[in-house]
């Protein structure tokens, strides 16, 4: 038998979360005061996801730099793997919200796009 | 070989450049930050005293009252803002009057013109937010409010246009007697020099013993202050002091000379000549203190705080002139308050002792005017409108807060002893110096810096060659050791 | 020149405006806008979590307003961009410069006021020490990293856990920082808890709640910081010193409205939000000036920005078109008990909308209380609230039917009283 405890993000209450799992099993949620916590803590617990932002240099663009995200949601071990994986890179402008910056990042299924359009300088 | 190298390039020792480039003469001035006005003249009351405080027949006395009367024409002249807005010793109920009789004495004694002491009706019509308890007050229309950064830089510049050469980011590290004079090691260049001015501030000492056996001992006076916004600017229209009494010399509460309101200083004498921190205990006596003289100052529209330090020496007078064992080694020594107001006149007794030691010949190419950074916040719509018409960057503001334009930000850089940092902007222009303190204008500043040098992001400083803004570019300065 | 309409600002709630003055027929817009592109401090919010009421999915900051941007360039609404509004005067006459039109003035009928907010800054919190490079407000270290793309620090301690705040931890650390700590004098945050657990959590950052900086080292650059824990006074108890050896101190202490202009042109201001004295229709003391956004109370959603900016649009439309009146009753709303204030500050009944959105923040946590409202002394509803926080914006709907049963209705309280 596992436990994990976790803070609810589903309100400002924040109510503090206990899971107890067991083989990777959810079997038991208590501390929350309402269902969101319960769904909240058996995603968390079992696949954590994030949406990853940040943003990258363009070339030849009327901004320096263009932001970007993850379409959807990575798994949240991965977070450091798509940023490191945008490390070097350096697009060309123009571009347009929602322009492909990497597919599938990192083995994700997930692309990265941008959240900007930049015209050219 | 230089005919005079002058260490330090604060008020005094620019002053004294400006003085001494009337003379045909090879001039450098040596100065360890990377820009002028940044000791003692940068972090001070911005105040020109009237001259009754110092004891008459002292230097500092003399000095005081020479360089206030100097004030007119040379702000005129060098065009810097400078208002002589008067100024008030108050009195509270509990202080005997034979304190303000005292001062008006000396006063009159150094030579203060107009001095009066007004009663508290009279008082409270100049001043209405003058605390209760405020019984009268010595009033000094002599009394007036200064740029410091404008002051000084105005007269470095001058100084620079007339052929000193500047030496900024050079610290003297040593001083040898040779026979032609002095031999000048510093941190980046060897130095000769028939000879020396020592107006290094609260290092003077330091310098001043390397040549002469007559040792100085520089303490460093902390003062404290807190800067209020321009909405609380016209709180008071003069500078209030506080008579003196057995707890100390009070603190005073004036309006700048760009509309904010000050109040400060304390007074700390301290060990460590860098100790340019403010402290929560010295922050936290100012409200009080000010209480006494002044009721009701809005607090909550501080919008900055700092420290300077002044340069007092143990004999507690100006020390001016040649060391008596190290010809040709002159001494602008132990420029405590009332510093700021006595340079222009230490500037000239200094540069006519040295000039006359030296036999120098007048200049005959001195030119003694300079015009300062357009401020167009002073023109009509139609001069405005011609300006930006001829240059547009002066249409495109870029500190909100003081309305300082592009053009400001230009003429900043691209002038003699031109701005390389965001506080050199900052004291020239006033950019990142209003109630957002920089928030929003530094990183359009830095990219006007990195376009107009020109120079690398990475490089620009806040003041000093270590105080570097950013560290380089996302994602590629190294870090990542954080674990999930 | 001359301008129905004058918004000041090209930010959310700038954009919104417009475009409901135009939905509403005002034809002759110009919005003045002093950055170099439209969308305000969005364009530097590039974090994920906008929009989830208006357009009920998950935007980044650049997205959300180019929502709005799009819209206003599809309905020509007129924009100009690196211009300054100078001055504004009671009369409605808007003083503007920038580098092609030089200085000039506009004759607008109405004008909106959607300025926003400014970062308190280093010298506003009186936190002493040196004052080296490296102190930055969390908004100046945002722009620098997301829009110019150079790291303002290496080893960062963040005061104040405001969203800003928490976002900039985990930029900052995304982008190869290391934050060290989060300080925070108050008890909570002010921040929300999803931010808190994937901006802090997420990368193990701790947070202090209860402390405070005491200490700024480095003569140059920021080379140390010390925090403390202070008491219920807010005061820094000796012995709970945590020191940092660290290059950076992000400050995120709260938003001020920059109300400067309005001040200038005699709006009268509140003196708990910085903001404009608004009606019902978001109208300030000065006829045809309205406020909305952050230039009138610091939000917590960009969401409730734009629906507040189209309410103030609609509204300088009707009056454009002399569709109102201030000859008419008005109704003092007052905020007690834990309300620290309310937007708008008066109703007019005999003009007011349908149902009216009273917009709040009340002054520390509530838990299981409720949000009570009277018509005189005549208590009319109360709703019950698990939690507020004063992070977060709390409403009330007044419906025009319900107050029109009160023929001498002359106050409106909101209070938190017991659930």
């Amino acid at each position: 038998m596992e436990t994990k405890h976790l803070t609810c993000i589903g309100c400002p209450m924040g109510c503090q979360l206990t899971v107890k799992m067991k083989n990777k099993e959810v079997i038991e949620v208590t501390g929350n005061t309402c269902k969101k916590g319960d769904i909240y803590a058996r995603k968390e617990v079992t696949n954590p996801t994030r949406i990853v932002t940040t943003s990258v240099p363009v070339n030849g663009g009327d901004l320096p730099m263009v932001s970007c995200k993850t379409k959807e949601d990575i798994p949240k071990d991965k977070i450091y793997d798509v940023i490191k994986s945008l490390e070097n890179v350096c697009i060309d402008a123009p571009v347009s919200i929602g322009d492909i910056i990497i597919s599938n990042v990192c083995d994700t299924g997930v692309d990265i796009v941008a959240t900007k359009n930049v015209c050219v300088k | 070989m230089y005919d005079i190298a002058i260490i330090g390039a604060g008020v005094i020792g620019s002053a004294i450049a400006r003085e001494l480039s009337k003379y045909e003469a090879k001039i450098c001035v040596l100065e360890r930050e990377e820009d002028v006005c940044c000791g003692t003249s940068k972090a001070n009351s911005a105040i020109i005293h009237a001259g009754y405080d110092a004891t008459p027949g002292t230097l500092k006395a003399k000095m005081n009252v020479a360089g206030n009367a100097m004030m007119d024409e040379l702000s005129r002249d060098l065009d810097f803002p400078f208002k002589r807005c008067g100024s008030l010793v108050v009195r509270t109920k509990d202080q005997d009057i034979s304190g303000l009789e005292k001062l008006l004495e000396k006063g009159k004694a150094n030579g203060v013109p107009d001095l009066q002491i007004l009663d508290r009706n009279k008082l409270i019509q100049m001043e209405p937010n003058l605390a209760v308890d405020v019984t009268d007050a010595l009033y000094a229309p002599t009394g007036a409010i200064v740029c410091p950064f404008h002051f000084t830089i105005a007269l470095a510049e001058n100084a620079a246009d007339n052929g000193v050469d500047f030496f900024l980011n050079t610290e003297v590290k040593n001083i040898k007697k040779e026979n032609f004079g002095y031999k000048i090691t510093t941190d980046s260049q060897i130095f000769e020099t028939k000879a020396i001015v020592n107006a290094a501030g609260v290092y003077a000492d330091t310098f001043n013993n390397m040549v002469s056996d007559h040792k100085l001992n520089i303490t460093p006076r902390r003062g404290q202050y807190i800067l209020l916004d321009k909405d609380a600017g016209s709180h008071v229209s003069r500078t209030i002091f506080q008579l003196p009494s057995k707890m100390g010399k009070g603190v005073l509460v004036t309006p700048t000379i760009h509309g904010n309101l000050l109040v400060g200083p304390t007074a700390e004498d301290l060990k460590d000549k860098e100790a340019l921190n403010t402290t929560a205990e010295g922050l936290d006596i100012l409200a009080p203190q000010s209480s006494l003289s002044v009721k009701n100052i809005p607090y909550r529209s501080v919008i900055t705080s700092f420290a300077g330090l002044r340069a007092h020496e143990d004999s507690g007078d100006f020390i001016l002139g040649e060391a008596d064992d190290a010809k040709n080694f002159f001494n602008a020594a132990g420029i405590a308050s009332p510093g700021l107001s006595s340079a222009p006149a230490i500037g000239k007794y200094l540069a006519e002792e040295v000039a006359g030691a030296l036999n120098l010949k007048n200049n005959p190419k001195f030119n003694g005017k300079r015009k300062g950074i357009l401020n167009p916040s002073t023109m009509s719509v139609e001069e405005r409108n011609a300006l930006i018409k001829q240059n547009p960057a002066y249409g495109q503001i870029i500190c909100r807060c003081e309305s300082i334009s592009e053009g400001e930000i230009l003429d900043a850089i691209h002038r003699t002893l031109g701005a390389r940092s965001l506080d050199g902007i900052k004291r020239r222009t006033r950019a990142g110096m209003g109630r957002c303190q920089s928030g929003f204008c530094s990183p359009k500043v830095m990219e006007i810096l990195e376009r107009e040098v020109p120079m690398d992001m990475l490089d620009i400083v806040k003041n000093g060659k270590n105080s570097k803004i950013v560290f380089g570019y996302n994602k590629l300065i190294g870090g990542w050791d954080n674990e999930l | 020149m001359n301008y129905d309409l004058v918004i000041i600002g090209g930010g959310p709630a700038g954009l919104a405006a417009a475009v409901a003055a135009r939905d509403n027929g005002i034809q002759s817009i110009l919005i003045i806008e002093r950055d170099k592109e439209l969308g305000g401090i969005l364009n530097q919010c590039i974090h994920n979590g906008f929009g989830l009421h208006t357009f009920k999915e998950e935007l980044t900051g650049p997205e959300y307003a180019s929502r709005f941007i799009d819209q206003v360039k599809e309905k020509n609404i007129e924009y100009k961009l690196n211009t300054m509004v100078m001055d504004i005067s009671e009369d409605k006459i808007v003083t503007a410069m920038n580098k092609t039109d030089g200085m000039f003035m506009i004759n607008a009928q109405a004008i909106i006021l959607a300025m926003g907010c400014r970062e308190r800054s280093r010298g506003a919190l009186n936190i002493p020490g040196f004052r080296p490079a490296g102190v930055f407000s969390a908004g100046t270290a945002q722009r620098l990293v997301n829009i110019e793309g150079y790291m303002p620090g290496k080893r960062v301690v963040i005061l104040g856990s405001g969203d800003i705040g928490l976002i900039m931890a985990r930029r900052m650390t995304l982008e190869g920082a290391k934050v060290l700590a989060v300080a925070e004098l108050m008890p909570y945050s002010g921040g929300l808890k999803r931010n808190i657990v994937q901006c802090l959590d997420d990368f193990n950052i701790p947070l202090y709640l209860s402390h405070t900086v005491i200490d700024i080292e480095g003569k140059e650059r920021v080379e140390g910081i010390t925090i403390a824990e202070v008491g219920p006074d807010r005061k820094p108890i000796p012995g709970t010193e945590i020191h940092y050896d660290c290059d950076t101190l992000l400050l995120s202490c709260g938003l001020l409205p920059e109300n400067e202009l309005s001040k200038a042109a005699g709006v009268a201001i509140n003196p708990i939000t910085s903001g404009p004295i608004v009606n019902d229709g978001l109208e300030t003391n000065i006829d045809g000036i309205f406020a909305c956004g952050n230039v009138l109370h610091v939000h917590d959603l960009v969401d409730f920005v734009s629906q507040e900016a189209a309410n103030a649009g609609k509204n300088a439309a009707r009056y454009i078109q002399g569709q109102t009146s201030n000859e008419t009753k008005e109704i003092q709303v007052k905020a007690e008990d834990g309300v620290r204030y309310t937007v708008p500050c008066t109703i007019r009944p005999e003009v007011m909308d349908d149902n009216l959105c009273v917009r709040f923040r009340v002054g520390q946590v509530f838990k299981n209380s409720a949000i009570a409202v009277y018509f005189d002394n005549e208590l009319i509803s109360k709703r019950s609230k698990q939690v507020m926080a004063p992070g977060e914006m709390e409403q009330v709907i007044l419906l025009k039917k319900k107050i029109e049963e009160y023929p001498n209705l002359s106050e409106i309280t909101i209070k938190i009283e017991e659930a």
